[in-house]
């Protein structure tokens, strides 16, 4: 029966997942000379392309850095812009080689959804955001509110949760893209908007009046961001995997973007590892021995990363907290390279 | 094969037997097609397991777990099913698409009329319409009606109150909403009563007219039976209604009826938009019956709106039924725009949010498209019965 009905299905449906190459990522990546990665498009600080069209932020940068530990080129990516729902089929049929789009790590999207979670690049939690006119103190007060949420995300679900478990009644006005659910925020349609505590700092600066809104105290989900993969390609998985550690690594033992070809002359054994002066650490992942030093060399470590897109040196100015290194009390902490 | 007639005549190769030809052609092609179909099917099934993700048709019972905010059956966030969650979309979209028809085919008609009327400012206001409506893309004029819906109404502090305890606000349209009590089954049972006075009124005038050539005020009669026997029963029972008013409170109003404004925003875009299609569809229908059809009923002294009705009208049926479906079939297609402005219609709810929250895009793209086929295939089975009805019988 299944069988018969994903038959009837692959009319308008299989067309994309035929085309998905399962394994050998990077050979197709290398072939075609280009990254193509699925980013968001519609958040600042995370994932937005400018004025002039240049592709800015947190999860951009991972893609970027991923071209250049392929290519030694920031630029050889090739952005695609995807709403929450369309995200993981988007990965799913081989449209996009990774996915990195503020995307929480949950259980079904690494099993039935046929995806891995490569590593927490942004330890988040869900947030609300609200008018200062309401003289809303605490999420807890929103009993009977209208709220506005994006389509598609454990937002949606943890809204559920939270509102049962305190016993507390609410609507929500669901929209297909981060703009459209904040336009009718902003209308006046919803109490509250919600989404990751990141996000809400991000697109309360596209608001009319942002200093009329303020993000509530409370955080009620636990949302690990991170990039994902398709299952079945190991080679790659690892790649995107250790690419996060390898710019916590850098990191932890100071090498900036600004230093790196001084670090790489160091004696210190483990920088001369990760920065491939000793070992062939890249080239067991299928790239270059020099895979670290390139990545650091176009974009910086994680610190740099994180303070130019959604850290001090940015409008959003958020700061490090759960995303501290492990050694300052944070939980960013890089596996070892050896 | 017929045998070649004549004997000088050579045996043809069947190979240039024009039949024959086409006959493999037809075969080679279908043979060509399956084949497509089959290796993407396969191929799809293949990558599906190797990449491990889930197929079949087992969430169809798993808990939704997501809120939905217009339900026309009972729906729950934390008990109810992702097939308690098609259902719901699949009303509500049905609900819009419904509406939308019934509104757009009466707005259509009178624009349709309007636009042959010898009043120079009506038929240049109805041309206006039509113009400017169909020249805009119909996401953009939904857009435009639901910022223009929600910019328009005033914010929950400051709602308007209605009479009888209704309000409205940007939250939405709040009704008292009117629940029945026992004895409420008597005032249905004088509904009926009443249509069949109608209904035996009806006939009863037919056989009177053909008798006396006088036509009975049946429309009139019909309205004054239908609206007061039930009435008088109603109160008679003593009201057997209980009346639910909304509450105002601190966020929201509740109890009583709600309509959404993303639902009247996509009501209205829609109506408005297709009206505009169905209006031309009406003109072209009557400018198609000849002109002198209606002189000559006219002649045979039928007043101009009965003319019309009697003579003029069943014709251009004829005309615009085909069409007119199409446009209905658009209607319903075009509701799925819905989810730019943030309206719980099937697609939103299923082919958004159970199809991200599942991932299994093969079997959720595959239902709705079912879903689509079955709308359409009804739709246009129920205008092709009419179509057989008014189409002209030929002898």
């Amino acid at each position: 029966m299944n069988r018969v009905l994903t038959l009837l299905g692959i009319a308008g449906a299989a067309i994309l997942i035929t085309s998905a190459s399962i394994a050998q990522t990077l050979n197709t990546v290398k072939t075609r000379g280009s990254l193509s990665c699925g980013a968001n498009g519609q958040l600042p600080g995370f994932g937005l392309p400018d004025a002039q069209g240049n592709w800015k932020g947190f999860d951009v940068d991972y893609c970027r850095a991923l071209a250049a530990a392929v290519f030694d080129d920031p630029n050889k990516v090739k952005f695609v812009a995807l709403t929450a729902k369309d995200r993981f089929t988007a990965l799913q049929s081989g449209d996009v080689d990774v996915l990195v789009r503020n995307t929480t790590w949950t259980s079904s999207r690494d099993t039935q959804l046929g995806l891995n979670a490569t590593g927490v690049n942004y330890f988040d939690g869900q947030g609300f955001m609200v008018r200062k006119a309401l003289k809303v103190n605490s999420a807890l007060e929103l009993n009977d509110a209208a709220i506005c949420v994006q389509q598609g995300t454990t937002t949606e679900l943890n809204l559920g949760d939270y509102f049962r478990a305190n016993r507390m009644r609410f609507k929500t006005v669901t929209f297909a893209s981060v703009d459209e659910a904040l336009a009718a925020y902003d209308s006046g349609r919803c109490d509250a908007y919600t989404t990751d505590a990141s996000g809400l700092y991000g697109v309360r600066l596209k608001l009319a009046k942002p200093d009329d809104h303020i993000v509530l105290p409370e955080i009620i989900s636990k949302e690990p961001l991170s990039p994902f993969v398709r299952h079945g390609d190991d080679q790659w998985f690892d790649i995107v995997k250790w690419a996060h550690f390898a710019l916590v690594n850098a990191e932890e033992l100071a090498i900036s973007k600004a230093n790196v070809d001084e670090q790489i002359k160091s004696i210190n054994p483990e920088i001369k590892r990760l920065l491939g002066a000793e070992g062939n650490f890249g080239e067991q992942l299928g790239l270059t021995k020099d895979w670290v030093y390139r990545m650091v060399k176009h974009l910086g470590n994680y610190g740099e990363i994180f303070e130019r897109n959604i850290g001090q040196g940015s409008p959003l100015k958020i700061t490090r907290g759960l995303n501290s290194l492990w050694t300052k009390g944070g939980l960013q902490y890089g596996m070892p390279l050896r | 094969m017929s045998r070649v007639s004549g004997r000088d005549r050579p045996q043809i190769s069947l190979l240039f037997d024009p039949k024959v030809r086409s006959v493999i052609y037809q075969a080679v092609l279908l043979g060509l097609v399956g084949l497509v179909v089959y290796a993407a099917a396969s191929n799809a099934i293949d990558n599906l397991a190797r990449a491990k993700i889930a197929s079949g048709f087992a969430f169809w019972n798993h808990t939704a777990g997501f809120e939905i905010s217009q339900t026309l059956i009972a729906y729950s966030s934390q008990s109810s099913t992702y097939g308690r969650a098609f259902w719901v979309g699949l009303l509500n979209t049905l609900l819009v698409a419904g509406l939308g028809i019934a509104f757009a085919t009466i707005i259509g008609f009178i624009v349709g009329i309007a636009r042959l009327s010898s009043n120079w400012l009506v038929a240049r206001l109805a041309g206006f319409y039509v113009e400017s409506v169909r020249i805009l893309p119909l996401l953009l004029q939904l857009l435009f009606w639901y910022n223009a819906v929600l910019k328009a109404l005033p914010e929950l502090r400051d709602s308007v109150v209605l009479p009888f305890g209704g309000y409205l606000n940007n939250r939405g349209l709040f009704l008292p909403r009117l629940d029945v009590a026992p004895g409420f089954d008597l005032v249905l049972a004088a509904l009926v009563i009443a249509g069949i006075g109608a209904v035996a009124l009806r006939l009863f005038s037919r056989v009177h007219q053909r008798r006396t050539g006088r036509r009975l005020p049946v429309v009139t009669v019909t309205l004054v039976l239908i609206l007061t026997i039930p009435a008088l029963v109603f109160l008679a029972a003593g009201a057997p209604v209980t009346v639910r008013y909304p509450q105002v409170g601190r966020f929201n109003i509740s109890g009583g009826i709600e309509i959404l404004p993303e639902f009247v925003a996509l009501l209205v875009g829609l109506s408005i938009y297709t009206a505009a299609f169905i209006a031309e569809v009406v003109r072209a229908g009557i400018v198609a019956v000849s002109r002198g059809q209606m002189e000559a009923a006219q002649a045979l002294g039928l007043r101009r709106g009965l003319a019309l009705r009697l003579v003029v009208i069943p014709q251009a049926m004829r005309v615009i039924i085909p069409p007119l479906t199409n446009q209905y079939l658009n209607l319903t297609k075009n509701s799925s725009l819905a989810v730019a402005i943030g309206y719980p219609d099937f697609v939103q709810i299923f082919t958004g949010t159970v199809l991200n929250q599942t991932g299994q895009a093969i079997e959720v793209v595959a239902l709705t498209m079912a879903v689509y086929l079955t709308i359409s295939l009804g739709t246009s089975f129920l205008l092709n019965l009419y179509n057989a009805r008014v189409a002209l019988v030929e002898r």
